[in-house]
């Protein structure tokens, strides 16, 4: 054999490939194909079906010859199988070109080389099949007669015919018919195909380079042949255009990826500290990402517009500050409140003028406004909901949990992204400890009294969480009240804490709130992950009642508010009549001039927006002054301390009381989440909140990055975050809607200031809209919006809208409880695979019942020698795997390997009986093997093994 | 960039591309790391496709997998002469493979190589062995190994032949909540 296989060593090499994709002598055995099949048209399909017969035949033949061959070549690679196939076929086909004779000493070289293979159990068909190859090959030439022959010899002969009229192609040229175009771009889709999803193939490199290679040149090669006549160069055009798209397309992914900031500062967190508490940095970035688009819309729809086309400062009464405050207005007290210039700037509500179009574009500002603080929210929701729906089907299916405790902890437990000594350390010792639970577990299989106490502690836990809870909510309550009777007293009198007791307060709650719940959960002992998440749930029940406690506390000011407005507006208008009044009889007419007074000195409303923008404004710097301080107190002094005090302290610091902090996952989390929600709330009243946001957001990813890295020591029990991070994204969702209802209720039903803002003037925030309907649209528009906002095309559009939900519902619920059904399905086929192998069918007990209803039944001594079954079953299960694997693995030639060289196993199960030898246990269990039997008949010999020892009995 | 011309050609590039789960400069930052590896054995210029290996005690020593207690394994499973030397094309392999990008199916081939200790296609109890002691620091006793170990094997055998083949592997890795990256 070896010289042959120089003769063909090219065509060997591409051959390597063919039994996975039919790609490699692609080239050149399809281009014969083709020819043929021009003159044998007819016998194409055929043919080709008889093709594919063939190829299947060669695999059977593979996995058949090692076994038979199994002691000469034990482990042959499957590729010199491929190329001795390939040698025979070449073979044939050279031999048939040269000479007849030839052909015929070759292939009984063949046969007699098959021969001897298979001279132990050889059968007399192969040597026939041999025969007829022969033939075949001999008959070649006439090609044409079909018949009931074999599949080989009909290749035989279209490969020896083939190489007739390759020539008679190159002479006839390029000219295919349609069926052979069609082919040919199907060999070329799934090349492309197989280009597309080469990287998912689990071969080696070198393979990988090479098929890719190859796939790459017969596209290349035969693409542009597909195109015909005039279509040609069209196509030549598209298949250029097609491979430009995807170069740019890959250009473009490239690109992606090195605009995803902080990559490389989020991988050295994780590796550090696994990906638990990198997963709140991913979601800082998530979050950044996101508050970039709202920048900007809000600052390229409302901010800068109003910069560049708005009127300057100090034009109008709403853009000045006025006269009394102008003294103190830079003073850098009033500025860290938010008074002065701040007040009267960009960032407020309150400078926005309302006049409808501004500049050369007319841009409507006003309109603008609204829609971009409403857009917002819709922006939000929609992407907070997208990637809530895309983390859900990344999930997968959860699987039971349950059944492979063990398996899982031991496959699936170690986090592979952990590169740093120390965590890796904490790692070992949480996945000893865990190992160890689920043993105890095993062990107890939870019968033990301590269930009693751990319920008990956890709903003392509970209590006490409650308690507290409450208690913060009362002592915001208190302080909200308070600060009211404060606002009423003249603020010279109040001391500083009195004036900030309400953030104070607040802020120290968050503080100290936290760190007191996680001292509780202690009592709980949940695993470190489901405790994460009662932890977040709780903090932010917390910070959920402290916020709309502030909420309710703010629409008080603001009722107030406006009934100031009232009493001022009224004054206003009272002044302007007097002063026309006064105008007219002095100068004894009726055109009045307006009144000339500086725009510092014009009496001017409350406006309530501003105040409330800018409380929250303060809230959030307040926020981020106490989160970086403590950082650097709680974090970075503690380290400090520890650090270096360690030298001269009595005992170890370090590993001793204080020691360094850990990350706090959970009270980060809810911070940006909680601060997410204020922007939210905050960004109509303050368009410059969001920007105060965008720089938070930067400062803390650097801030907290470097914090964490220097100051922090991973968590004692380290865990893996959760596939997916839903959980956040599920709290962000419900504080999108909080802040959303206050918004809108405020857009909704308060009338806006009459002399600040974008809407001044107007009845409501949102006649604005209806004024540009009425005034800017055609009339069509106008009275289609009137039809649409018409009850009685409300009410059915939302009885539709319920119907749809409660369809959707049903619909959901049905695939749920097919899925359901399903699992439980592959859970019972599970088991009784599992039980009929261990051959104790304990799931079947009616068929046991059955059994033991048996009139032979009695007959049978009686089950006295129970004990034996463990080595029964354990043999049992030992000569019974080799009939099932081939079934199950599917890889015949491993399998086949691994017997030879597993030498204890019992394997031969064909020459020994198991039955009789075990006698006395086999009798107890005589019957059993007969539901056995019955189930599996479909399955095979390998079931039907039960049976003779039975016999033998009776 | 450029000197990216002279690490590879564009083909290779985009050949790379087409294997792996990489963009273009992971993998040139991927040469970078595997040029840091042994400077004097691993050529700058790769256009012509050299033939050359790093040892596995290299290997195993990147920081990535420093502490991995399996990186012996992985890095073995990711060799084609079975002991550990990686040339360039195999230690990409390997990192595509470790990717966050690469899918389920492709991870769990290679999971089961990898704590196939033995090298036979089956996970035997051996093997289990192994790793949890790999995993436990042998922390646990001998008793309690063998109960795990059993549990293991009874959990996710399917076929009773009291060794984990690829099937039975996948039938229980793929279901794993945990089993992502």
């Amino acid at each position: 054999m070896p010289p042959k296989r120089k003769n063909n060593i090219s065509i060997n090499i591409e051959d390597v490939g063919m039994d996975v994709d039919a790609s490699d002598s692609g080239s050149e055995v399809e281009a014969r194909r083709r020819a043929k099949n021009r003159r044998a048209k007819p016998q194409r399909k055929a043919k080709r079906v008889s093709d594919n017969d063939d190829e299947d035949e060669e695999e059977e033949d593979e996995d058949e010859s090692p076994r038979k061959r199994g002691r000469k070549k034990k482990a042959k690679p499957r590729d010199s199988e491929d190329d001795e196939e390939e040698d025979n076929r070449n073979v044939k086909r050279k031999s048939s070109k040269a000479s007849r004779k030839k052909a015929k000493d070759e292939s009984d070289e063949e046969s007699e080389d098959e021969g001897e293979k298979k001279k132990k159990g050889a059968s007399k068909k192969e040597k026939e099949e041999n025969k007829e190859k022969g033939k075949g090959k001999g008959k070649g030439k006439q090609g044409k007669d079909a018949g009931a022959e074999k599949d080989k010899k009909k290749k035989n002969r279209k490969l020896s015919s083939s190489i007739e009229e390759e020539e008679e192609e190159k002479s006839e040229g390029e000219s295919l018919s349609e069926g052979e175009m069609a082919a040919l771009k199907e060999e070329v889709e799934e090349k492309k195909k197989l280009i597309a999803t080469l990287r998912n193939k689990p071969w080696r490199m070198k393979r990988r380079l090479t098929l890719l290679k190859e796939a790459q040149d017969f596209v290349e090669k035969f693409e542009g042949a597909l195109g015909k006549g005039k279509g040609r160069k069209l196509f030549a055009f598209k298949v250029m255009m097609a491979k430009k798209l995807i170069k740019l397309k890959r250009d473009f992914e490239n690109f992606k990826t090195a605009c995803i900031p902080w990559e490389g500062k989020i991988k050295d967190v994780e590796s550090h500290f696994g990906s638990s508490v990198a997963s709140y940095f991913i979601f800082l970035r998530w979050m950044y990402g996101l508050n970039m688009v709202l920048l900007g819309l809000m600052f390229g729809l409302v901010v800068v517009p109003e910069v560049l086309m708005g009127l300057p400062y100090g034009s109008i009464p709403r853009k000045t500050v006025p006269r009394e405050e102008q003294a103190t207005a830079m003073d850098y007290s009033t500025l860290t409140d938010f008074e002065g210039y701040f007040k009267y700037s960009i960032l407020f509500y309150g400078y926005y003028n309302n006049e409808r179009q501004i500049g050369l574009l007319k841009f409507r500002l006003p309109l603008s406004y609204l829609l971009v603080g409403v857009g917002i929210f819709g922006y939000s929701l929609m992407v907070v909901i997208r990637t809530m729906a895309r983390n859900a089907n990344e999930g997968g299916d959860g699987g039971d949990e349950g059944d492979f405790t063990f398996s899982w902890k031991m496959f699936t437990s170690w986090d592979y992204l952990i590169g740093n000594p120390e965590t890796a350390d904490n790692k070992y010792a949480s996945i000893t400890t865990s190992f160890k639970e689920s043993i105890v577990d095993e062990q107890m299989n939870q019968k033990d009294e301590n269930i009693h106490l751990r319920r008990f502690l956890r709903v003392l836990a509970n209590v006490l969480i409650l308690c507290s809870l409450g208690g913060s909510g009362y002592l915001i309550y208190y302080v909200v009240k308070r600060s009211q009777v404060f606002a009423n007293m003249n603020k010279d009198d109040l001391t500083w804490m009195e004036k900030n007791e309400v953030e104070f307060v607040m802020s120290l709650l968050g503080l100290v709130c936290p760190p007191l719940f996680e001292a509780i959960a202690e009592l709980e002992d949940y695993h470190p992950r489901i405790a994460l998440k009662w932890q977040l749930g709780r903090i932010f029940a917390l910070f959920l009642g402290n916020l709309y406690t502030f909420l309710f506390a703010l629409f008080d000011e603001v009722n107030a508010k406006l009934e100031s407005e009232k009493d001022i507006k009224n004054a206003t208008i009272l002044a302007l009549n007097e002063y026309a009044a006064n105008y007219s009889s002095y100068y004894n007419t009726t055109n009045v001039p307006p009144q000339n007074v500086h725009p510092a000195d014009v009496i001017r409303g409350p406006c309530w927006e501003t105040a409330v923008g800018k409380e929250f404004v303060k809230l959030t710097v307040s926020d981020i002054q106490v989160t970086y301080l403590t950082i650097l107190v709680g974090d970075f002094l503690r380290a400090v301390i520890v650090r270096f005090l360690n030298y001269c302290w009595c005992w170890d610091l370090e590993a001793g009381f204080p020691s360094y902090g850990e990350f706090d996952i959970s009270g980060n989390v809810l911070g940006l989440i909680f601060n997410q929600g204020m922007i939210w709330m905050g960004a109509f009243y303050a368009p410059g909140l969001v920007g105060l946001n965008i720089l938070r957001l930067l400062s803390s990813m650097y801030y907290q990055t470097w914090a964490v890295m220097c100051t922090n020591v991973p968590h004692e029990r380290v865990f893996k975050a959760s596939g997916s991070n839903n959980f956040y994204m599920g709290l962000l969702l419900l504080v999108l809607f909080l802040s959303l209802l206050p918004v809108v209720y405020t857009i909704m039903t308060l009338s806006p200031s009459f002399d600040c803002g974008p809407f001044s003037g107007q009845e409501k925030m949102y006649d604005v809209v209806m004024e540009t309907i009425d005034q800017d649209l055609p009339a069509f528009i106008g009275n289609i919006f009137v039809y649409a906002t018409n009850p009685g095309l409300i009410m059915p559009a939302v009885l539709l809208m319920v119907l749809a939900l409660y369809y959707l519902n049903a619909v959901s619920k049905g695939y749920q409880q097919a899925n359901i059904d399903l699992k439980k399905k592959m859970q019972m086929a599970r088991e009784e695979e599992k039980n009929r192998r261990n051959n104790k069918d304990s799931t079947n007990q009616v068929m046991k019942d059955l059994e033991d209803l048996l009139p032979n039944k009695s007959l049978i001594p009686p089950p006295a020698e129970e004990e034996p079954p463990p080595p029964d079953v354990v043999v049992d299960k030992g000569s019974r795997s080799p009939k099932v694997k081939p079934g199950a693995a599917g890889k015949g030639v491993h399998l086949q390997r691994d017997v030879s060289l597993a030498a204890p196993n019992p394997r031969d199960p064909v020459t020994r009986d198991p039955g009789p030898r075990r006698g006395p246990p086999e009798n107890a269990r005589g019957p059993q093997p007969g539901p056995g039997r019955g189930r599996g008949g479909g399955r095979g010999g390998g079931r039907g093994r039960g049976g003779p020892p039975r016999q033998y009995e009776y | 960039m450029g000197n990216k011309q002279t690490i590879f050609t564009d083909e290779q590039l985009d050949a790379y591309q087409d294997c792996t789960f990489f963009t273009r400069k992971e993998i040139l930052r991927l040469h970078g790391r595997y040029h840091e590896l042994a400077p004097h054995l691993v050529p700058m210029d790769y256009t012509n496709e050299p033939d050359c290996k790093v040892p596995l005690a290299l290997i195993v020593n990147m920081p990535e997998l420093k502490e991995n207690p399996f990186r012996n394994r992985i890095v073995e499973s990711f060799s084609e002469d079975g002991m550990g030397n990686l040339s360039f094309n195999e230690f990409v392999d390997m990192f595509s493979v470790l990717s966050e990008m690469a899918p389920r199916e492709l991870k769990a081939i290679y999971a089961f190589k990898i704590y196939d200790f033995n090298v036979d296609n089956y996970l035997c109890k051996e093997d289990l062995e192994k790793t949890l002691n790999r995993l436990t620091k042998e922390e646990l006793t001998p008793e309690e190994v063998q109960l795990v170990c059993e549990k293991a094997i009874e959990e996710a055998d399917l076929d009773g032949d009291s060794k984990l083949s690829f099937a039975d592997f996948e039938n229980m890795i793929t279901r794993a909540p945990d089993f992502l990256r």
